[in-house]
């Protein structure tokens, strides 16, 4: 049998009910050649919690989050989603089962507009035949309506309304990460997967970003699941954390749990070794 | 102040969504088509028609296939003459082999035979890119010109390795053969050019152009919100080969009338075609018949002021036409790296505020 036992949720500490598990990962391990990137890590997200998963640089945590998307293959170890065991997928793949995620480096397409741009996340929902497109008639030009109808409500949701035509290249560091957000947010996806969403913002657009972020996940529940390096802004955003360290778990629980974690204040904090 | 968006409201996103989106600019198209259709075969002859018209709109063609497979998919190639070879030796075959159906269903599918050529050798294109991707379609290039040149089925078996065009006649009127009349050529070729550029207008700004778009853009990135690579690649290579098939089509069949593939379909009609996009714009409809008109008339006009009003040796005229074009082509890229599009664009923003610039 490849169905999950779906676990009850909880209730977090503002009182959201979380859901049972949305996606787990079983013991999983990364290497590249030698270099073990993650060794053995095992942990769950439930519907509708913001999991953080931190560590210090060279954790694996992107490589963590990049076995997610289906961008690499595990050694060992399984991924399981929506109950189902997932085999090894081509990025894309991943995409329709309602897996979006946006990068570190931001990686929008420079050369389209933002409104084009965030139109590219519902490619999966566009299914206009070649001649409709071609002629521009029928179907294509009914799909390209509905589907701008959604995509206007999340620049509205993201207030970008003022950018919409502009080319993403012209635009500043901080409206780039929202747009990036923007086209992942299209896709309507269950699990969202944010890749140092705040990484070089300023206070202000934090603030903003950590707003949004929460927003998106109480208006349309979806399930989050980020990395990010300001202490400040996980142990307030995140539901539940998970800790790495040189590719291993070292903690995992709610923010107070894992603030309060030995081995997590030694590895950030550092240890003296005598 | 003469040229305005503001003021230009849609109300629906259907309004939004129109081919020409900005009010002037459809009008000015419209003027355009009109003056096309309406005015120029009237007063059309035959100099003007080998010279300008003609070759212009099958260039416009090809550049708008090419252009959809390098300016808006990001796959350079370098096969377009190899490919308008492909079109013109299919619509050669098509022609003697079924002479009863209409001319006008042999060159689309010679676009269609053109289009499956071009997915095959689109293949390479899944594992390499850039410099290394045309430098494979270079292959292409070469081999098809080989090929058409050492199998004599493709030929006929005719003594001279040549393709001749028989006469063919849409509605009456021949349009290709020896009989056929500069108005006849124009019209069929400008219909071509019409429908097409309506398709490739229409393909870019839907859902397959936004796929193109991603691949170009951020190959890593389009896979991860669902693009497949391999279709969205090889859909790319598909079309643009059939612009370019119907392009060598048209080429043979309206303009030519005999061709030996080596002269006609070499590797500079590639390079030919290369720049016309590139001097136009890459990524741009627009661009596309920037690229085209500039690249025929120059070379007429030139030798027009040269010969015609300064009384220059005509072979001394041509060889300067050559370096002027050349100087040119240089000139313009350093000026404008994005091609006549661009400046056309920036034209557009100037006269938004001319004569006040505040």
């Amino acid at each position: 049998m490849n169905q999950l036992a779906t676990e009850e949720g909880y209730v977090t500490a503002d009182g959201r009910q979380i859901g049972g598990t949305l996606m787990e990962m079983k013991n999983i391990t990364l290497r590249f050649g030698g270099v073990v990137a993650i060794k053995d890590i095992s942990f769950d997200i439930r519907q509708g919690e913001i999991r953080a998963i931190i560590g210090p640089n060279g954790a694996g945590k992107s490589s963590m989050l990049n076995v997610i998307s289906g961008f690499y293959v595990p050694q060992e170890g399984e991924v399981w989603f929506k109950g189902y065991r997932r085999g090894p997928m081509k990025p894309y793949e991943v995409a329709r089962l309602g897996i979006a995620r946006t990068f570190q480096n931001i990686a929008l397409f420079d050369g389209m507009s933002v409104l084009d741009n965030i139109m590219t996340g519902r490619l999966n929902r566009m299914k206009a035949g070649f001649l409709s497109q071609a002629l521009w008639w029928g179907a294509a030009e009914r799909e390209e309506i509905a589907n701008r109808e959604q995509v206007e409500k999340i620049i509205d949701f993201l207030e970008i309304q003022n950018i919409r035509k502009t080319p993403v290249g012209r635009l500043p560091y901080g409206l780039k990460k929202r747009v990036e957000l923007a086209r992942a947010l299209a896709a309507e996806p269950q699990l969202l997967l944010l890749d140092e969403p705040m990484a070089g913002m300023n206070v202000e657009e934090k603030e903003d970003m950590s707003r949004f972020i929460l927003d998106v996940n109480d208006e349309f529940g979806t399930t989050i699941a980020l990395i990010e390096h300001d202490m400040g802004v996980v142990m307030d955003l995140s539901d539940r954390v998970v800790v790495m360290d040189y590719g291993r778990k070292i903690g995992d629980g709610t923010p107070d749990e894992v603030r309060n974690n030995q081995e997590v204040i030694d590895a950030y904090l550092g240890v003296s070794h005598d | 102040m003469l040229y305005r968006e503001a003021g230009d409201f849609k109300t629906s996103y259907r309004d939004d969504g129109q081919t020409f989106p900005i009010r002037l600019d459809r009008w000015g198209y419209y003027i355009v088509l009109a003056v096309a259709f309406g005015i120029i075969p009237f007063i059309i002859n035959d100099y003007w028609a080998s010279a300008v018209f003609v070759p212009f709109l099958i260039y416009a063609v090809a550049a708008l296939g090419l252009n959809i497979l390098t300016g808006y998919a990001g796959q350079v190639s370098l096969g377009t003459g190899g490919f308008m070879a492909v079109g013109a030796y299919a619509v050669y075959k098509l022609m003697t082999a079924f002479p009863d159906v209409s001319i006008v269903i042999h060159i689309l599918l010679a676009g269609g035979v053109t289009a499956i050529v071009g997915m095959l050798f689109g293949l390479p294109s899944l594992r390499i890119k850039g410099f290394y991707l045309a430098v494979a379609t270079l292959a292409a290039q070469f081999f098809l010109v080989w090929l058409f040149n050492k199998v004599p089925w493709f030929y006929n078996y005719s003594a001279s390795g040549q393709i001749n065009a028989p006469e063919r006649t849409v509605l009456g009127w021949a349009v290709t053969g020896p009989a056929t009349s500069a108005t006849a050529k124009y019209l069929i070729c400008l219909c071509f050019v019409v429908a097409l550029a309506w398709v490739a207008r229409n393909l870019t700004r839907g859902t397959l152009g936004r796929k193109w778009m991603a691949i170009r853009d951020m190959d890593i990135a389009a896979e991860i919100i669902g693009v497949n690579p391999l279709t969205a690649k090889l859909s790319a290579f598909a079309v643009s080969s059939f612009f370019i098939g119907v392009a060598g089509a048209l080429l043979f069949a309206v303009y030519l009338g005999a061709a030996e593939v080596g002269e006609a379909f070499g590797i500079n009609k590639s390079f030919l075609v290369l720049f016309m996009i590139i001097i136009g714009g890459l990524g741009s409809i627009f661009g596309a018949f920037a690229g085209a008109a500039f690249m025929v008339m120059l070379p007429v006009l030139l030798k027009n002021v040269l010969v015609g009003s300064l009384g220059w040796p005509t072979d001394l005229a041509a060889h300067i036409e050559l370096m002027i074009v050349g100087a040119l082509i240089v000139i313009f890229l350093i000026v404008e790296p994005h091609g006549l599009a661009r400046l056309w664009a920036l034209t557009k923003e100037k006269l938004r505020l001319w004569p006040f610039p505040h």
